[in-house]
């Protein structure tokens, strides 16, 4: 599972490919977590309420410069949390970026309101507010994305199912979360390989009907292995004594930085609230 | 089709989020209820399998490939409430960890995909494999379709979503402080994307893993097959106390229809013939289409058609009511009491068609 970029090829390429990346993701995401950094030093539930009200204050805002500035305050933490800036804005902010930049762009034509230009050869008309529009579209989506992968870069999962619980998410939702991101792990890898197997075996082109069945067959084969997994771990859990109440053991303690942090991301996000109103 | 933040208002996301609690309280009662302690490693493994079957590059005809989500299948093998907590469960995950579908905005993905998508999944599923044998290939086709119009109707319900943004939420300027695009962009947009790869992503998919489950495992399709041979989704509609809080969020709802008179002027495209010529109305359709102005006179079509029909209660307003609010409320009561009476007696018609079609099985046992 090495960083390196693959090349693209075929439809069980890019799928192989993609259920790759996802594994490497959540390797880079443990090991991050395991930092010494500001925000992995936080507490948990510190980080979870306090990067959601930084996420809120982004989505509330409308001043672009005011959600600019929140931006800088994502990068900024992710400097100080020594994140890889790198990994966070090219593999992850700049592709969601991209993607809503395209969407934004015909804003800038389609939105009626003040004229301030035209578009060189095609000579469409551009308006203040399209390219206001646009200008939040994607400063906002780029904030948000930034924020929401500073609490899973810095944090491991377990511990943001377990600060879940701060918010009333009931137990038993919180359990399945937790037990669904084991198994993602473990399918995703069963799935790679049935599409290895199948890949080093095949030789020529594969018509478009052996593909789709390819693929179908492979997505059946992983849905009764699931629901035989399930049926598994269930006696499994029953060996242990599992009768339907979960239990989940909440030693998080919150130390002096915690309450620092805490109060300055609420501080950050009401006084962003209140400027961007 | 996954939402990201920024795309809709923080108002929007939750009232979508206010939307989705009922159903996800609903479904987990209603697991808990029929799975007991199975609930959680079942829900899970389902859940799972769903996020990577969504990560599956699926080759489609032309060349081209697309992935699905793959609620209709969910919904198929778990039943709605299986599928509805499976769904939301792999878009938690993704919005959380993989940045797919921003973190606000889950409610929203939740209520189209998991919700929308599951429950019209298992309707059309229902609707169309109707009695046939488990191993009928008429099941392979309900279940492709199905996948189709699920993933079709999720999208036109975000479509919406998205172009009701610029109408209602604009800055100073009038710049649309959201999803930019109106209506009339946001619904084709989406659709034609939806209606030719996406549809078809989801199509092959659920038709295709259905006919493998029928030659390999067919007692998986068998708990949402009618008459139910596995109690997974508690498909009877008869656990009438698990539709409390459906109950009581439709009587809060129509306690709040009054609301709907704060709202000023007439809704897009529901103008009367008598507003063309009103010039304040003139003003009013112009401001609400872009600038655009309405025609002169009205259209004929709309002018001769108009009176063809009058409503018994016109403008939510019954005439014997002097009071708005009361009259906005009891046209709601009214128009609900309808819908429920309607529903109430086409399901008790089906219930009289299958108790005589399952005596006729037993005559001919």
């Amino acid at each position: 599972m090495s960083g390196n970029v693959r090349p693209r090829g075929g439809f069980a390429e890019r799928t192989v490919n993609g259920l790759l990346e996802a594994m490497e993701r959540a390797m880079l995401a443990e090991t991050n977590a395991a930092g010494t950094g500001w925000l992995q030093r936080l507490d948990p539930r510190v980080k979870l309420a306090g990067l959601l009200s930084l996420v809120t204050a982004v989505a509330m805002s409308h001043r672009a410069e005011v959600i600019a500035a929140l931006f800088g305050v994502g990068i900024a933490i992710a400097i100080a949390s020594r994140l890889p800036l790198s990994t966070l804005l090219s593999g992850v902010s700049l592709a969601t970026v991209a993607f809503s930049s395209a969407l934004a762009l015909p804003a800038i034509f389609l939105t009626p309101g003040r004229t301030v230009g035209t578009a060189p050869v095609v000579g469409w008309t551009i308006t203040a507010q399209g390219l206001t529009t646009a200008g939040y579209l994607v400063l906002r989506v780029a904030a948000t994305t930034t924020l929401g992968f500073l609490l899973v870069f810095s944090t491991r999962w377990a511990h943001v199912l377990k600060a879940l619980r701060a918010f009333r998410v009931p137990v038993v939702f919180v359990v399945i979360l937790g037990m669904t991101y084991r198994y993602i792990l473990l399918l995703l890898e069963a799935a790679r390989d049935m599409f290895d197997a199948r890949r080093s075996r095949t030789v020529g082109p594969l018509t478009g009907g052996e593909r789709r069945r390819l693929v179908t067959q492979g997505a059946g084969v992983l849905l009764a292995k699931s629901l035989h997994l399930s049926g598994e771990v269930f006696l499994a859990m029953q060996a242990r004594g599992f009768r339907g109440e979960v239990y989940l053991l909440d030693d998080f303690v919150m130390a002096r930085t915690d309450w620092i942090a805490l109060a300055s991301c609420a501080g950050v996000a009401l006084a962003a609230m209140w400027a961007g109103r | 089709m996954h939402v990201p933040d920024g795309y809709l208002s923080p108002a929007t996301c939750a009232a979508l989020y206010a939307g989705a609690a009922p159903f996800w309280f609903v479904a987990l009662r209603r697991l808990e209820r029929t799975l007991h302690t199975r609930l959680v490693p079942r829900v899970s493994l389902f859940a799972a399998f769903s996020f990577v079957v969504m990560m599956f590059n699926i080759p489609l005809p032309g060349g081209t490939t697309g992935h699905a989500v793959g609620m209709a299948l969910a919904a198929i093998v778990l039943g709605p409430a299986g599928a509805i907590l499976a769904i939301s469960t792999a878009l938690i995950i993704q919005a959380f960890f993989f940045g797919d579908g921003g973190i606000t905005a889950i409610g929203a993905n939740c209520f189209n995909m998991a919700i929308v998508g599951s429950l019209v999944a298992f309707v059309v599923y229902r609707v169309l494999a109707g009695r046939a044998p488990l191993d009928s290939p008429r099941r392979v086709v309900a279940a492709g379709l199905a996948g189709y119009v699920a993933i079709n109707a999720a999208a036109l319900v975000t479509a919406i979503e998205f172009g009701l943004q610029p109408l209602l939420f604009l800055d100073a300027s009038g710049a649309p402080l959201y999803c930019p695009y109106p209506l009339s962009v946001a619904v084709p947009a989406m659709m034609i994307g939806h209606l030719t790869i996406a549809g078809i992503a989801e199509l092959v998919l659920t038709g295709g893993v259905v006919a493998f489950l029928q030659r390999t495992d067919p007692a998986l399709l068998a708990a949402t097959a009618g008459r139910g041979v596995m109690a997974i989704a508690g498909n009877s509609a008869a656990a009438s106390g698990g539709l409390r809080p459906l109950w009581i969020t439709l009587g809060v709802l129509l306690v709040l229809t009054p609301l709907g008179l704060l709202a000023g002027g007439a809704a897009w495209g529901e103008w009367q013939a008598s507003d063309f010529s009103d010039a304040a109305s003139r003003q009013a359709i112009a401001a609400a289409s872009l600038g655009q102005p309405p025609p002169a006179t009205p259209p004929r079509g709309l002018e001769r058609f108009s009176s063809t029909w009058t409503a018994p209660l016109p403008d939510y307003a019954p005439p014997f009511l002097r009071s708005a609010p009361v009259g906005y409320a009891l046209s709601a009561m009214f128009g609900a009491g309808l819908v429920i009476l309607a529903i109430t007696g086409i399901a008790a018609l089906l219930r009289v068609r299958q108790r005589a079609g399952t005596a006729d099985d037993t005559v001919r046992l």
